[in-house]
This record gives structure tokens, C-alpha cells and sequence, in this order.
């Protein structure tokens, strides 16, 4: 039981690292970035990048190293993330909402195969594991891998907290998120809080590949797609558009999933949380956390 | 604009002297639709000759299966291009149609004529699950949706017992007709046609007659209509007294059905399916087709399906790139050209409505001068 939980919680963090990218980026320009989940796959490949081409790294003391990898690929992946908003979202920031919605999609195919080109089909090992006696918890284990990354995930959020809560840009972003067009009033440079809030986004997606990579071992091209469905699905739970709607979102999505592996079967886990997506989307479109979904497309 | 209002209104209201000018007849040719119908027909009859140009089985086979692109491309279009609903797990329907029909031939003795109303009930269904609790909400919410919606198909499919597993479902037959097997062949005038090629024209039938024909009827229609002015403005078209979610959700289910169909022929051309078949590649590749061809656009959209399905094809060297290259496309596409290659008010270089086109816009320009000088003092 005790051991569900954890594993669920575990889960549940790197789903609400990505979550908060697509929540932030919905919150602000209102739009699906589909790209996102690829850009968690971008991050974990230039961390793949880094550790090929210094094959000392991965054998060295770990945990430095894996903070040295993580911050390489979060500002790699973080204005991968920003290039994209320029050249494919901000041309059609007045265009019809499928009009950019498409352009995500091509975004995202464009990232997923160009990945493929260079890296090829197959699955690649991740040169770095973190390795450690696991810790007792109760009656359950946690693998030290797990609490690195479990306490990695928890301070980037609280960091993310307090910059949105705490600093002059992150009220230029939530006030942007209330009203663009007013912000733009007040003095807000809205382009460039946008190009912040995607590089945000995007390093957190980023990071959550590495420790992704870090932890299951091999990274494939593919990656992204699943795990940009369940953040989405997260982001939902949470309440789109809402910070720790996200964290909790993704928190719930984790432990459910932990739950229903245990209920239905493995094979059936995909398929349990895009269920509770569709349920979620029925019953409380606004999710735990959300207020208001008064606006229609 | 009062002004132009006041101008066109006085002239119908005092015709000069109608009845000794009857308008000039339209010359058919010239006519937008006339031209469309006839080249419509043109390349349909294009399509029904090819076999008695090369007979080859590769040809006949890559024919067939970009006709079920097409059959695909023209079933998304009604949601995306006519309803305004971005779908990204089309190709689930594509595959609960094949399920479906594959069971139901497989399993339990069915034939593919006995099928087809079990395949258009079950799609209603799945539709009805999909877009019901969706379409609600804002569009967005649909795009992921579906794309869920398409990983879930492909999953069940790949653990249910009775779905053939991983390795999917065999042996599938063709469609036989009171008796008459399609595999069979048949002998006209002593020309021998194979199963194949049978197929092939059976295809062609169905997307020429119903997809072509009976879809752009239909985007004519009241409720093509509808469509249109819900996917232009939602509450304008409300405010009108279109019932906008009864509007989705036909569109929706119409796309559904027309998607189960084509997987159900797609069965029969592969006579084996398997979940690998249905991954969100297809989904994403239709999709292509509709947005390079031109939303909204019968012919773009056919355009769009036979180069998505058959550049790799042409472009065999470049097969690996070629997805790199859809998605480069796709962005570009919706930034500099979103209407598509055809874009659905395309007219004629040659056409009298060109000409009336570029008469309006020039008028557009010129008109804040008038309106003021026109106003009174």
C-alpha cells in the first residue's frame, strides 16, 4: 500500500513538472502547445548529448553531475522552447485558434522525427543512473533515484512558486493571464513575458527528461507523445491554466495510476488514464482547482 | 455599408427594361461550378480507366490504398474543414470500422455487405462517447480529446482477447454480393478483371459517388451551412438560432461513420489488421492532407490525400524525411498560405468571377472616399 503510494507520487512529479509548462503556456496565450511533451523529449536528449560526449561524466559522482546535465538541457530545451513560440506562434497570435493548434501539431511532428533522423528509430541507453542503498519508508522501499529525483522535482516547483508569486515578472505573466490587452495598457511588454513563460515552461519539460532518462534508462523519440497526453490529462485534473492546479493535478494523475496498475493490469494503465481524462472533462471540466471555463472558443 | 445597399437595392428595385435585356447565358464552361463538375468528372473517369492503361499489381495496390486516403481526407474534412473541430485521433474510427468488420467476418460468419450497418452503429456510438462530453467545451479540449481517444482504440485493441492482440486479426474476406464472391474476378466482354482491381473500382465508386458527390452536397446544404457558421463564429451562428451543438456533434458522427467505412475497406485491401496500423502517424498524416489541400476544399483535400499517400512513392530516397518535411510543411502552411494549395473559394483564372472578385476589392478601397462624399452635409 505504502509502496503504491510512493510510486505514485513519484510518477505523479515528473507528470507535474511537464503539466506546469502546458498549464502556464494555456494560462497566459490560451493555447495547447502539443509541442511540449516533445520538447520534454529534446531535454532528455541533450542530456544524452552532454553525457556521450564526456563519457567520464556519467561514471563520476552522480548527483553534481546529474545537477550539471539537468541545468545544461533546461536552458538548451528552455530556448528551444522560446525559438518555437517565435517562429511558429507569434506570427499567428491573431489567427483563427485551429490555425495555430495545427501549427503545434507540425511543431511537434517536426521535433519528433527530426529526433528520429539524427538519432535514429531505436531506443538509446541513458549513460547515467543514480545509484544508492534505497531508503525504508514505512513498510516500502524508495530507491535513492527516486527521492533525488522526487526532492529535484519538488524544489524546481517551489522555486517556479515563488518566481510567479513573488517577482515583478511573474505579476506581468499572471496579469497577462487575466487580460492581455490591458497588461499591454499598464506597460507590459506581453512578447517578451510570453517568450519567458515558454522558456519556463519548456525547461521544466526539459528537466523532467533528463530525470526521465536518469531514471528509466533509455530514451526513444517517441517519448514525448505519451507523456504530453497525461501532463495534458494532469493539467486538466489540476485545473488548466492553474499553477498548483498542476502540481496537484499531477500529484492525483500519479497516484491513480498507481492505483489502477494495481486494479486493471499494467497493459491497461494508458488506457485507465485517458479514461479518467474523458470522465474528468465530463463531469468537472473546471478540474479541483479551476474556477471559471465561462469563455468558449 | 448603407451606401452600396441603397445603390444595389435601387437597381433591383427599378429594373430598366428587364424584359428586353434577358442576362447574357452563362456559357458552362465558363461558370465556376459548371468547370469544377466537368473536371470532377474528368478525373473520375481518369480513375476508372487506369486499369486498362497499366494493369500492374503495385500500381492497382497504391491506387487503391491513396483512394482510402482520399475516402479518410474527404470523412476529416467534414470536421475539420466544414465544422471547424480539430480531430487528432481520426484514425480511431478508421479502426474501430476495421475491428469491427474484421471480427464480425472473422469470428462470427458475417459478410462484409451484412457488416457495414453493425460498423456505422458502432462509429455513431463511439462518436456519441467522444465528441458528447467535449464538444461542450472549447475546441481545444476536443484536439486532446481525441488524440486520447486514439491511444485508447490502439491499446484496447492491442489487449483484448477477441481484437487478435498485437498480431491483430487475419484473413479478413472480400465482399461478396448475393452469392458473388469479389475475389472471384469477372469476365466483361472478354476482359478479365481480377479481384484487385475489382476492388480497386469498388473504392473508386464509393469515393467518387458518396465521398465526392454526396459530401459536397451535403456542404451545401442547410446543414453544410450550419457547419460553416459555426466553425466562423460560434455565437453569431447561436445568436441565429443554429443549435451549435447539435451542429458538432453531426458533423462529428458523420465524420465517424465515413472513417469506420473506409477502414472497413481498408480491412478488405489488407485482408490483415493489426494495432500497429492505427498509430497517431495516421491520424496526423490525414490530417496533412486536409490542411496542405486546402480546408474546406473538395478538390484540395483529394489533392492533399494522394500526395500524402503517395510521396513516399516518388520520394523513396527521401522516405526518411519525409515526415520531417510533412511537419515543416504543415507550419508553413498554416503561417504564409492556410487556405492550402486549393483553397475552397478558389476560382478559375479564366473565371467571370475573378474578375468580379477583384471589381469588389478595388470598390473596397475606394469606398471610405465615397461613403464621404456621398454623405450628407
Amino acid at each position: 500500500m505504502t509502496q503504491i503510494i510512493l510510486n505514485g507520487l513519484f510518477v505523479g512529479s515528473f507528470y507535474a513538472l511537464v503539466a506546469l509548462g502546458y498549464s502556464m503556456v494555456y494560462g497566459v496565450i490560451k493555447l495547447l502547445n502539443f509541442a511540449h511533451g516533445d520538447i520534454y523529449m529534446l531535454g532528455a536528449f541533450v542530456g544524452l548529448v552532454i553525457l556521450t560526449a564526456f563519457p567520464g561524466l556519467g561514471a563520476g559522482a552522480t548527483i553534481p553531475v546529474l545537477m550539471l546535465v539537468l541545468l545544461i538541457s533546461m536552458l538548451a530545451s528552455g530556448f528551444v522552447g522560446v525559438g518555437i513560440e517565435r517562429v511558429a506562434y507569434r506570427p499567428l497570435r491573431s489567427a483563427p485558434r485551429l490555425a495555430v493548434l495545427i501549427t503545434a501539431v507540425g511543431m511537434s511532428f517536426t521535433l519528433e522525427y527530426g529526433i528520429r533522423q539524427i538519432f535514429g528509430p531505436s531506443p538509446q541507453a541513458y549513460p547515467l543512473r543514480v545509484t544508492g542503498d534505497p531508503l525504508p519508508v514505512f513498510d516500502a522501499q524508495l530507491s535513492s533515484a527516486q527521492l533525488v529525483l522526487m526532492v529535484v522535482a519538488a524544489l524546481l516547483m517551489a522555486g517556479l512558486g515563488l518566481y510567479v508569486d513573488r517577482t515583478r515578472e511573474g505579476r506581468a505573466m499572471r496579469a497577462i493571464a487575466l487580460d492581455q490587452r490591458a497588461s499591454t495598457l499598464m506597460g507590459i511588454d506581453v512578447n517578451r513575458t510570453i517568450s519567458r513563460v515558454f522558456f519556463i515552461g519548456s525547461a521544466l519539460a526539459g528537466a523532467g527528461g533528463v530525470m526521465a532518462g536518469a531514471f528509466y534508462g533509455s530514451v526513444d523519440f517517441l517519448m514525448g507523445f505519451t507523456i504530453g497526453l497525461k501532463a495534458f490529462t494532469a493539467a486538466v485534473i489540476g485545473g488548466i491554466g492553474s499553477l498548483y492546479g498542476a502540481m496537484i493535478g499531477g500529484l492525483i494523475l500519479g497516484l491513480l495510476e498507481s492505483f489502477g496498475t494495481t486494479w486493471v493490469g499494467g497493459e491497461w494503465r494508458d488506457v485507465f488514464s485517458f479514461a479518467c481524462l474523458i470522465l474528468f472533462l465530463t463531469f468537472r471540466p473546471t478540474g479541483v482547482l479551476g474556477t471559471r471555463v465561462v469563455e468558449r472558443m | 455599408m448603407p451606401l452600396v445597399l441603397k445603390e444595389s437595392s435601387s437597381e433591383l428595385l427599378v429594373p430598366p427594361n428587364r424584359h428586353q435585356m434577358p442576362p447574357p447565358a452563362p456559357f458552362r464552361w465558363r461558370s465556376e461550378k459548371g468547370a469544377l463538375n466537368v473536371l470532377g468528372i474528368a478525373v473520375f473517369i481518369l480513375a476508372l480507366a487506369v486499369p486498362f492503361i497499366t494493369a500492374s499489381p503495385y500500381v492497382i495496390s497504391i491506387l487503391t490504398a491513396g483512394l482510402i486516403y482520399v475516402m479518410l481526407a474527404l470523412g476529416l474534412n467534414v470536421v475539420v474543414g466544414y465544422a471547424g473541430l480539430l480531430d487528432l485521433g481520426y484514425v480511431a474510427f478508421f479502426a474501430v470500422g476495421a475491428y469491427t468488420s474484421g471480427i464480425l467476418t472473422t469470428t462470427f460468419g458475417f459478410s462484409m455487405l451484412e457488416a457495414v450497418p453493425v460498423t456505422i452503429l458502432v462509429c455513431i456510438v463511439a462518436g456519441i462517447i467522444i465528441g458528447g462530453p467535449t464538444l461542450r467545451l472549447r475546441s481545444d479540449y476536443l484536439a486532446i480529446v481525441t488524440l486520447g481517444f486514439g491511444e485508447i482504440i490502439r491499446l484496447t485493441a492491442r489487449n483484448l482477447e477477441i481484437t487478435g492482440g498485437a498480431t491483430g486479426i487475419s484473413g479478413i474476406p472480400s465482399w461478396s454480393f448475393f452469392g458473388w464472391d469479389m475475389a472471384d474476378g469477372l469476365v466483361i466482354a472478354g476482359i478479365e478483371f481480377n479481384g484487385k482491381i475489382l476492388l480497386y473500382y469498388f473504392v473508386a465508386l464509393v469515393v467518387g459517388l458518396v465521398g465526392v458527390g454526396g459530401i459536397s452536397r451535403l456542404s451545401r446544404g442547410k446543414m453544410g451551412r450550419a457547419w460553416k457558421a459555426v466553425r466562423d463564429d460560434e455565437d453569431a451562428a447561436e445568436a441565429m438560432g443554429i443549435n451549435t451543438y447539435f451542429t458538432k456533434i453531426t458533423a462529428y458522427i458523420i465524420g465517424a461513420v465515413w472513417a469506420g467505412l473506409a477502414g472497413q475497406l481498408m480491412g478488405t485491401y489488407l485482408s490483415a489488421i493489426s494495432p500497429t496500423s492505427f498509430t497517431f502517424l495516421y491520424s496526423a498524416l490525414i490530417l496533412m492532407a486536409v490542411v496542405l489541400g486546402g480546408m474546406g476544399s473538395t478538390p484540395g483535400v483529394i489533392i492533399g490525400a494522394l500526395f500524402v499517400s503517395l510521396a513516399p512513392e516518388f520520394l523513396r530516397e527521401f522516405a526518411e524525411w519525409r515526415y520531417v518535411l510533412f511537419g515543416v510543411l504543415l507550419v508553413v502552411t498554416m503561417i504564409f498560405r492556410p487556405q492550402g494549395i486549393w483553397p475552397a473559394n478558389a476560382v478559375f483564372p479564366w473565371s467571370p468571377a475573378l474578375a468580379a472578385r477583384r471589381a469588389r476589392r478595388a470598390k473596397a478601397t475606394e469606398a471610405p472616399e465615397d461613403s464621404a462624399a456621398g454623405r450628407p452635409a
